[in-house]
């Protein structure tokens, strides 16, 4: 195995890890929105999107890159959005 | 510049990792939430620094066209529609990841080395296979599609079979000669195979589904990272992916499954089962101004709400007649089962909205223990989610699911518009208890009443 491949998968099964011990913490109460929350992280995907719209190798590639970016600008904006409007509701009482 | 990015990739990753932290108090959530959008719009920012980008039309464009789409829907959609929503969002992040899999294949000018085209090909698969069981699952929870399983003869059969082709075809990929068709063929199949494993699935399965969705949209991420060797990407993706993996096992757990029994095995669907419920049973049927009674000489009550309540958007109006009992030095709270409503934690979002303060509202363990203490138990639009036959009846489909113990409490009191069972088709003994008291009728009507009832007093 190549070097920067072996350093990738350190990083993934290390963060793997990091999400097991970060969301078994999450209390029920909040598990939709952290579905919705790490929904919308995973739209990171936007980041190779932008590049394939916007590299201009071929038309195919072009076209595929836009659709990826507006997929994934949904899943983002409104991903981070819809959780905000469900957080702001979650009030304590006096 | 590369330093630059990946260093501002690195921030963003932390910041995820904030902000989903945040998620573990209702006090920290939305800074969290905050947190990880900002880290969101670095990744993008940096990225559009990029020095293979040469136009933006197309990246302008299509964020203008995602973000006014996103925001729309984010602004607009009722909560009780949180189940689809997070569905198609997803499915939309699965689908993307696939896209870009297919456009740097497109870009590739040497053929890839091996780890990209393995990763290519499993970011490929996962990622087409999340956009279409997304979108079924969307149609199924939105009523576009009929929620009861779909099913055909050998359907198992033909999904294994499909999934065989795909991997010769991803080996052959991989240690052959990467070509186009391989690439197209991979797409067209993983999309089918993504509508042939969520049709067979019921509603009531769905909590799981969506789970399981969220977990393979960050699996397709973190592969989609290999490819381009971005961090960001994987580290993300594996955040994603663990944390859609956690909430797969608990709904799992809540609703007494396996994943292996959800994906390829059926429950409550039988149609006999209904038939059981015709041999008569005595019930007490009461009117509301019973249950007023009831809940008056209460010193504490115990709310159990259930997606009926929902259906029949009843949660502001129950939330009212919990505050005049509350007026009254009544000790009123929530149960919440990790199942109600149809996605994790679905039932505190919908009582939320209602201004119920999420104090109030207890889970399961924290629970259950107190309804032997408490003086009335008001289920409404609950059923097997309060079944004693999960504790005592073998045999029965929901026999070890963890239930709220309302059978313990001293009265019962069950709002429902008929003694139909739930999703699992087994009749509720609870029902027939001499402690309980039925109130049938439509749950808003009824609760309505009730208020009304409790403000002339």
């Amino acid at each position: 195995m190549t070097g920067p491949l072996l350093i990738s998968l350190y990083i993934f099964v290390l963060a793997i890890f990091v999400g097991f011990e970060v969301i078994s913490k999450v209390p029920p109460l909040l598990h939709t929105p952290l579905m919705s929350g790490a929904n919308a992280i995973s739209g990171i995907t936007i980041v190779g999107s932008i590049i394939s719209a916007g590299a201009g190798h071929s038309r195919i590639s072009t076209l595929l890159g836009l659709i990826a970016v507006i997929f994934a600008t949904i899943n983002v904006v409104g991903g981070f959005m819809v959780t905000d409007r469900m957080l702001e509701m979650f009030k304590k009482g006096r | 510049m590369e330093t630059i990015t990946n260093i501002a990739y690195l921030i963003a990753s932390i910041l995820f990792i904030l902000g989903l932290r945040g998620l573990n108090s209702p006090k920290t959530a939305r800074l969290g939430n905050l947190l990880a959008a900002i880290g969101m719009f670095i990744a993008i920012v940096v990225t559009l620094f990029d020095k293979e980008i040469i136009d933006f039309t197309y990246i302008i464009a299509g964020v203008v066209i995602g973000s006014a789409a996103g925001a729309i829907w984010a602004r607009w959609v009722p909560m009780t529609a949180m189940p689809q929503t997070v569905a198609i969002f997803n499915g939309f992040g699965g689908g993307a990841s696939a896209l870009v899999g297919i456009a740097e294949f497109f870009r590739m000018t040497a053929p890839p080395t091996m780890d990209v085209s393995i990763t290519l090909v499993l970011g490929l698969l996962v990622g087409t296979i999340t956009f279409t069981g997304s979108l079924v699952a969307f149609s199924k929870l939105q009523g576009l599609l009929k929620g009861a399983p779909m099913v055909f003869p050998f359907q198992q059969t033909l999904n294994l079979i499909l999934l065989a082709i795909t991997l010769v075809i991803g080996v052959l990929f991989v240690l052959g000669t990467p070509t186009l068709d391989k690439v197209v063929l991979i797409f067209l199949i993983g999309s089918v195979l993504g509508v042939l494993v969520v049709i067979p699935i019921g509603g009531a399965d769905m909590p799981v589904v969506i789970s399981l969705l969220n977990s393979y949209s960050g699996v397709a991420a973190a592969m989609t990272g290999f490819v381009l060797s971005n961090n960001v990407l994987i580290i993300s993706g594996a955040l994603v992916g663990a944390s859609g993996l956690i909430l797969t096992n608990l709904m799992c757990k809540a609703m007494n499954r396996n994943l292996r029994n959800v994906l390829f095995g059926r429950v409550g669907v039988e149609v006999g089962k209904e038939l059981a419920v015709a041999e008569k049973r005595r019930v007490t049927s009461h009117t509301p101004e019973d249950a007023v009674m009831m809940l008056e000489m209460a010193s504490s009550v115990i709310i159990v709400p259930g997606y009926g309540l929902a259906v029949a958007q009843a949660q502001h109006i129950l939330h009212e007649l919990a505050m005049q009992l509350m007026k009254r030095g009544i000790n009123v709270r929530y149960a919440i089962h990790p199942v109600a409503g149809r996605m994790p934690g679905h039932m505190n979002v919908l009582l939320a909205e209602a201004n119920v303060p999420y104090d109030m509202l207890y889970e399961m363990d924290a629970i259950n223990e107190d309804f032997q203490r408490t003086d009335v138990a008001l289920v409404v639009g609950a059923n097997d989610v309060i079944n004693p036959a999960a504790r005592n009846k073998k045999g029965s489909p929901l026999y070890g699911m963890p239930i709220l113990n309302v059978d313990r409490a001293k009265t019962v009191i069950v709002c429902k518009r008929s003694l139909r069972p739930g999703f699992s088709g087994e009749d509720n003994e609870i029902f027939y208890l001499e402690k309980t008291m039925m109130v049938f009728g439509d749950a808003k009507e009824t609760l309505t009443k009730m208020v009304g009832l409790l403000k002339e007093l």
